[in-house]
């Protein structure tokens, strides 16, 4: 039995550290855990649950109980009773080869930490894609997913009269929980048709309970009388220095927009077209990539069971690919299992056992990414002066000039103008500037990886740096490659 | 009439109000919760101007990626979405523009 210090010494050996406390690394820790290695589980957030589970704060005193609220707390029961070193609050920001196994760099409480592990699960979920639109960074406007992080932990609506808008299931699950949370939906749009979901049934059949969860959020927002515009997307936002309404246009079979424009008051709008699954760690721990439009875009090459081409390294869960929660959950126990067997446990009966189940919930959740994947249309929302990297605040125009003058790449671009160097490290412009640069070429997205993640994966105060570290400990990245 | 995903807003008990200031302007939010959803409540979207063209801008992606809610709490430039609402603190907007 294995008896963990309340405070870990640095230069412990982890067995296994998992990095995200989702369905997928929550799973994983616990299936390790199970076989007596010892875990340490690391995440963000406070509390276990991921962004699917994601726990209330605690200014909620009491609420009534989600399909989400009621998984996010049977996970966060299972990882308190295990004997899983669960740390909250923290973040990675650099992973290196070392000869024992690795070294895991993380900020947590202002103050950096190196801790060394064997194995390495990474389980680090997803972030949203949003087409850049005119106006779409003014204040009011909210990622589709990012708006439920204020549901489940605030349990608060966006504002006092929402515009819901974005592809897949997750536009009815937000406009349904902007009612319950005493909000009103000013519309719904969504680039689906109705004939787009009816192609799915048969997958919809398969999980005839979250199949129906869907249909009461639709009859709902029929009976409620809230305006569905199917085959649509706002495709602009109006206002000073705030969301005041926003345009919304038919788009074509390809989801260009095509045709009439009219305009809704709003306080605020959600928008979101999809998940990207998030690869910087796997990518920081020499874990190649491919492009595979099914299951979201760039992906890390992985195995059976979470493995990779690289020793002790694991993933699993929407990093790889994005599967859905209940897949996740599946998978995350798989690469628990893989990284224990790793280090000497024996889990092929128990893998075997759940690999089919896995391939089910997968194809459910494949279905939904294939509703929620835009079609390349979509990229003709973005216009010339449209602000494609936040963080930089350059336009669609600037980024054009720098591919016509040769930058064919996201390497290139990010060097040339730092689209992609600016505080977000690139999470909210990659997915668009490879797309702009592959249509803008003419050559299939396949060929446009995003760019080469470099370290701090999340922003370092310079103050956690200088405190801790000597010159000689700075860990000084290769250069990219252009 | 049949309310098939009923309003809940009543049903859900929260920590007491507490007061904090935005830009020296007194509002309240609920202890513990994310600052971030303290000001989206009460209307504060505003939270800092883009460093480049000093256009407003305000929380988006609300799970720490994006650094667009970045707000200041005694001297350190924090994002609202991550930090917890404590009574009593000071917070102002990042503003770079003519205003700030």
């Amino acid at each position: 039995m294995l008896l963990l210090c309340g405070t870990a010494q640095m230069a412990d050996l982890i067995d296994i550290l998992v990095v995200g406390a989702g369905p997928a690394g929550g799973n994983a820790a616990l299936a390790a855990a199970r076989h007596g290695k010892h875990v340490v589980l690391l995440d963000e957030q406070v509390k276990p649950g991921g962004q699917i589970w994601r726990a209330k704060d605690s200014s909620i005193l009491s609420a009534p109980q989600t399909p989400e609220s009621s998984a996010g707390d049977a996970l966060r029961a299972q990882i308190t009773k295990a004997q899983i070193d669960h740390r909250g609050s923290t973040r990675i920001w650099q992973i290196e080869r070392q000869t024992e196994g690795w070294d895991v760099h993380v900020l947590r409480d202002g103050q950096v930490e190196r801790l060394t592990t064997k194995t390495l699960v990474l389980a680090t979920g997803a972030h949203e894609f949003v087409q850049p639109i005119p106006g779409w960074t003014k204040p009011g406007v909210f990622g589709l997913a990012g708006a439920t992080a204020l549901f489940k932990q605030n349990l608060s609506p966006p504002g006092q009269r929402t515009i819901v808008s974005g592809t897949g299931p997750l536009v009815f699950f937000v406009a349904s929980e902007i009612c319950r949370l005493g909000g009103t939906v000013a519309a719904v749009v969504t680039p689906n048709t109705r004939r787009d979901w009816v192609a799915k049934l048969p997958a919809l059949a398969r999980r005839v309970d979250l199949a129906l969860r869907g249909a009461l959020w639709i009859v709902h927002l029929m009976m409620d009388r809230i305006p569905i515009f199917w085959g649509c997307s706002v495709v602009s936002v109006e206002g000073v220095a705030r969301v005041e309404s926003a345009e919304i246009q038919k788009l074509d079979a390809n989801w260009a927009p095509k045709g009439e424009t009219w305009s809704i008051d709003a306080d605020s709008l959600c928008l979101g077209h999809g998940l990207i699954p998030s690869i910087e760690a796997p990518q920081l721990s020499g874990v190649t990539i491919s492009y595979r439009s099914d299951l979201g875009g760039w992906v890390p090459d992985i195995g059976e069971d979470g493995a990779t081409s690289v020793e002790g390294v694991f993933l699993c869960g929407d990093g790889t690919g994005i599967r859905g929660a209940a897949a996740a959950e599946l998978h995350g126990t798989l690469a628990g299992l893989s990284a224990a067997e790793h280090l000497g446990a024996r889990t092929a009966k128990e893998r075997a056992t759940l690999r089919s189940r896995f391939n089910r919930a997968a194809r459910f959740g494949l279905a939904m990414t294939a509703l929620s994947t835009p079609r390349p249309g979509l990229a003709m929302l973005t216009k010339p002066d449209t602000i494609v990297c936040r963080c930089e605040s350059l336009t669609q125009t600037r980024i054009a000039q720098e591919v016509e003058v040769g930058a064919a790449s996201t390497n290139a671009v990010k060097s040339g103008l730092r689209a992609g160097m600016g505080p977000c490290g690139g999470k909210y412009c990659q997915t668009a500037i490879a797309r702009f640069i592959a249509m803008h070429e003419n050559r299939p997205e396949a060929e446009i990886p995003p760019s080469a993640p470099r370290p701090p994966l999340r922003p370092v105060p310079v103050s956690a740096l200088s405190a801790d570290f000597d010159y000689d400990d700075l860990p000084i990245p290769k250069p990219a490659p252009l | 009439m049949i309310r098939l995903a009923p309003d809940q807003s009543a049903q859900i008990r929260r920590t007491e109000k507490v007061e904090f200031t935005f830009d020296g302007t007194a509002i309240w939010g609920h202890a513990g919760e994310s600052l971030a959803a303290a000001l989206i409540r009460s209307g504060r979207l505003h939270l800092r101007d883009a460093p480049e063209d000093t256009d407003p801008r305000g929380a988006f992606c609300l799970m720490g990626l994006c650094q667009e809610c970045l707000v200041v709490l005694e001297g350190q430039t924090v994002e609202s979405c991550r930090i917890e609402l404590q009574p009593g603190i000071d917070v102002t907007s990042l503003r770079y523009g003519a205003d700030g």
